[in-house]
């Protein structure tokens, strides 16, 4: 059973190289459902709750081949986290999906100019996670 | 109560809810992910949204009953509820949501008061709605029988 707050990991299946999603969101409902969205497609999900818990993971964890992002949280933003991946020479190739409950061109254009991935609103279905899946990192 | 009974009441009971706009399609989305690896998975989500909901709303009365009351935290509240909301289907709260945001906007503070009055209603109705349709999925287990599928 995943946990709300922290960290949660869900470990692959033995000796298969699983696709390995991190999502990041403070929000402890829309953290369960990314996360089962994500499992259902058969993806391995660890889902921590803020950006710098995110940026410590992927500090010690190099097997990421997606970081999805909610855009607004306390401290550090999506936005923020981003730019923290795309300016690290060993995190800039991990795609970034940003999701966001606002419908904000500005905010979609900044992220994307940012060099994310996608921009996904929320509530997030099952047909905005399928639609990412020709884009993990390799 | 026997089982046909049961299933009858739970099809009643869920058709209302989406017609009477308690619930919309993301919840139905959250249905059709449950399954055998996650038998409970609306449940547990539902239950965050209880948690985290009640917390919120406290945190909107102390806010709003400060002698200055501080309107970008009050906006920061609402927004979480009302994505919470979103996030688990809950549409007449999440309705409400975002008439408070405009109030918030406006910095009227009898009008917050009168959304926040309005969305704690339709969180506690909303609840108790939940855990009626809840208890009849597990009468209708318990009875051995299976949950009637509304999609």
């Amino acid at each position: 059973m995943s946990s709300p707050r922290g960290g949660d990991k869900e470990g692959g299946r033995d000796g298969e190289r699983q696709i390995h999603v991190l999502a990041v969101d403070d929000s402890s409902v829309d953290r369960a459902v990314i996360a089962k969205l994500l499992r259902s497609s058969k993806y391995r999900v660890t889902a921590v709750d803020s950006a710098k818990k995110a940026l410590e993971l992927l500090g010690t964890e190099p097997n990421v081949n997606m970081i999805i992002t909610d855009y607004s949280m306390p401290e550090m933003t999506g936005y923020e986290l981003l730019k923290r991946v795309k300016e690290s020479p060993t995190l800039r190739e991990i795609p970034v999906v940003i999701m966001s409950s606002e419908n904000d061109p500005d905010k979609i254009n900044r992220c994307l100019e940012e060099g994310a991935e996608d921009f996904l609103l929320k509530p997030v279905r099952p047909s905005d996670v399928s639609r990412l899946c020709g884009r993990m990192r390799s | 109560m026997e089982l046909g009974s049961l299933q009858r009441r739970y099809i009643d009971f869920t058709s209302a809810l989406f017609r009477e706009g308690f619930l919309d399609n993301q919840y139905t989305q959250l249905q059709q992910l449950q399954d055998e690896s996650n038998p409970e998975f609306v449940l547990e989500v539902v239950t965050l949204f209880f948690e985290d909901s009640e917390k919120l709303l406290d945190e909107l009365s102390r806010t709003l009953d400060q002698q200055v009351v501080d309107y970008k935290k009050v906006d920061a509240h609402v927004h979480q509820l009302k994505g919470s909301s979103a996030s688990i289907g809950a549409q007449r709260v999440k309705n409400v949501c975002m008439a408070f945001r405009n109030c918030c906007e406006e910095r009227n503070q009898e009008g917050c008061l009168r959304c926040l009055q309005q969305v704690r209603q339709e969180y506690f109705l909303v609840k108790s709605k939940l855990e009626t349709l809840f208890r009849l999925e597990k009468q209708i287990l318990a009875a051995g029988g299976s949950v009637p599928v509304l999609w």
